[in-house]
């Protein structure tokens, strides 16, 4: 059995302990999430492992196999220069699959006056990219990943990890934030080239304050602006399939779901660039109760 | 860190030896209590132990993710009755199901994954036909493991439901055909015991040797200290109930040809889980039962496997006690030539 290494670490509601067979990635962690705080008595709720897929790739060509206490089957390994992003894959999927304190929603999630704005979509629809920068634009930011639904007051609660910006967002973001806070390059990754941003100070200050959904959008970048009404039914379907853990939960997720559907003014956004965008959100925000 | 599974099994048996663990440890715990699928048994044992918060709400977790199996397996055995309401013979479950279906200690928290049946041998056709046309489809489309579970096997290949993606597996026996010991199938259905719902369990001797034929026979030991545990339940719930008890698994486990089996497995758990059993039935211990507890705790406080070379000895032990020479060295080849693994 190879040693391991290991830190730990704190992000909104959940707790991780990440071990690596190599040191790199947790020394990127470690710098990128100085300003977390640590779980308190060291008490976790998760286990992410990185470990060589075979014991020859710890040295020759290391690759890195995500495991941990939840894991899937079939995880395609990656390089070891891509160790940073194996382990933010290692926590999404221990939340993804073993969280069930909140109704888990696939989308991004900023708050303005203790009101929360939740954006979901499919990859590539620029959630994650939104959040990051209506972050650097008087917006508190929560989360790129997932936004945590109350199951009994409904409120969001953050949980900011890193931004994780894609391709030509993190051009975009170099504009917009300094460089001391962006992660390694990672080029051609299974996910396109990665760069890893960490949140503005006080969203992760404020990592443990609830705000109430008050607007959801769906997002799809390049098409001419437009907002669109839609259904309850078709909001409903979609969050359930953007939801990893709705059927794990049973009749709670349910109940939290549909009271999140009745509650929560939702538009289907279309755009084409960052300051459309800003410009939708603030005219539906503006005309919000 | 943690080297072996030593400090869940001390959790288990003796509840309160968790309430000196650290933080560290406490993460220790739960990596190897997920990894042995026992983190749901574990949470409800330690219900009323003093633990700290982010723990207790792990745990919490774990309790809730269970309650969901229980149901979600209750709900699959209840598709399968009904797919099968025109067959007229007895329909057996088996294993988790089993014992949740049952109201039994062993159910409560475990985690249960494919929903396993038992039916006669000369049914196996009709029962295959109804779930095929309920909605059932085969997992495997290769010819030669389909073959082979057809002429070897203790089950028919096993069969996915395309709406619900839950698996089923039809048995007609409780160990390969393959194997050493030739177990009375008939004998097992003639008493297994009718459930309020019409379906049936096993009556409690050949549960216990079923519990204890997939320990032994049918893997390599692999998920070996939830298993254990099962039969730790179902030891102690019957003897309790039933002062024949013991007379009855020793005859069942000679009409099944378990008795070696039975002496094994009856001395790991009174090592491993302090089961309180019956002397003679455990025999003298053997010098062997100190590498099968190795074997059963290899697992570090990563959650990682351990003790590689014991791992893969008995993993080579199955396949040994699963088939004669001769067919396995053809297995092993054929398996390998379709790039595989054995």
């Amino acid at each position: 059995m190879g040693g391991m290494h290991q830190i730990l670490l704190k992000i909104g509601p959940a707790a991780f302990r990440i071990a690596s067979a190599w040191r790199q990635p947790l020394e990127q962690l470690e710098a990128l999430y100085q300003d977390y705080p640590q779980p308190t008595g060291e008490h976790v709720d998760f286990t992410v492992r990185l470990e060589p897929e075979k014991p020859w790739r710890r040295h020759i060509r290391p690759s890195v196999h995500i495991g941990g206490d939840f894991w899937l089957p079939d995880a395609a390994p990656l390089p070891l220069t891509q160790g940073l992003l194996a382990a933010e894959m290692g926590m999404n999927l221990q939340m993804a699959l073993g969280w069930r304190r909140h109704l888990l929603l696939h989308a991004s999630s900023v708050e303005k006056e203790g009101k929360a704005l939740i954006m979901t979509g499919l990859s590539g629809s620029g959630k994650s990219t939104l959040s990051g920068m209506l972050a650097e634009r008087g917006w508190r930011f929560m989360g790129d990943e997932f936004a945590l639904l109350s199951l009994d007051s409904g409120e969001i609660t953050p949980f900011p990890r890193l931004i994780s910006l894609k391709n030509k967002a993190v051009e975009a973001m170099q504009q917009l934030a300094p460089a001391d806070r962006f992660g390694p390059e990672m080029k051609a990754t299974p996910k396109g080239d990665i760069r890893h941003l960490v949140p503005p100070k006080e969203a992760i200050a404020r990592m443990d304050e609830t705000a109430r959904p008050t607007l959801l959008l769906f997002p799809r970048f390049g098409h001419a602006p437009e907002l669109r009404d839609m259904g309850q039914a078709e909001i409903f379907v979609r969050l359930t399939q953007a939801s990893t853990n709705y059927v794990a939960l049973g009749e709670a997720g349910f109940h939290a779901l549909t009271r999140f559907v009745d509650q929560v003014p939702t538009r289907a956004m279309d755009y084409q660039s960052v300051e459309q965008a800003e410009e939708l959100i603030d005219s539906l925000w503006s005309q919000l109760p | 860190m943690m080297r072996d599974a030593r400090p869940l099994v001390d959790a288990l048996r003796e509840p309160a030896s968790v309430e000196a663990l650290s933080g560290s440890q406490w993460t220790d715990l739960i990596s190897i209590a997920r990894a042995e699928s026992l983190i749901g048994s574990l949470a409800h044992r330690l219900e009323r132990v003093t633990m700290p918060g982010r723990v207790r709400a792990v745990l919490q977790d774990a309790i809730g993710a269970h309650d969901l199996a229980r149901q979600q397996a209750l709900w699959e055995a209840d598709c399968a009755q009904r797919a099968l309401a025109d067959y007229p013979g007895k329909i057996v479950l088996m294993k988790g199901t089993a014992y949740v279906a049952a109201n039994m200690s062993a159910g409560v928290g475990r985690s249960i994954g494919d929903l396993d049946i038992m039916v006669a041998r000369e049914d196996l056709t009709v029962v295959e036909t109804a779930l095929l046309d309920a909605g059932w489809e085969w997992v495997k489309p290769d010819p030669y493991d389909d073959q082979y579970y057809r002429d070897h096997m203790h089950e028919l290949p096993p069969l996915i439901h395309r709406e619900r993606d839950r698996m089923i597996d039809v048995h007609h026996t409780i160990l390969p055909l393959t194997a050493g010991p030739t177990p009375n199938a008939g004998a097992i259905l003639n008493s297994a015991v009718r459930l309020d719902n019409g379906l049936y369990v096993m009556a409690p001797a050949d549960m216990v040797l079923h519990s204890i034929a997939h320990l032994f026979a049918d893997g390599d030991l692999a998920g070996g200290l939830r298993n254990l545990w099962d039969i730790n339940h179902l030891l102690r719930d019957f003897a309790a109930a039933d002062e024949e008890f013991w007379a009855q698994l020793d005859s069942r486990a000679k009409v099944h040809g378990l008795v070696d089996e039975l002496a094994r497995a009856l001395r790991l758990a009174a090592a491993v889980y302090d089961t309180p059993v019956d002397a003679s039935l455990a025999g003298r211990s053997a010098l062997t039962d100190s590498l099968y507890v190795r074997r059963l705790l290899a697992r570090d406080g990563y959650g990682r496997e351990t003790r590689k070379f014991t791992r893969f000895a008995f993993y080579v032990r199955s396949h040994w006690l699963r088939m004669p020479p001769l067919m396995l060295a053809r297995h092993l080849w054929t398996k390998w030539r379709k790039g595989g693994k054995p």
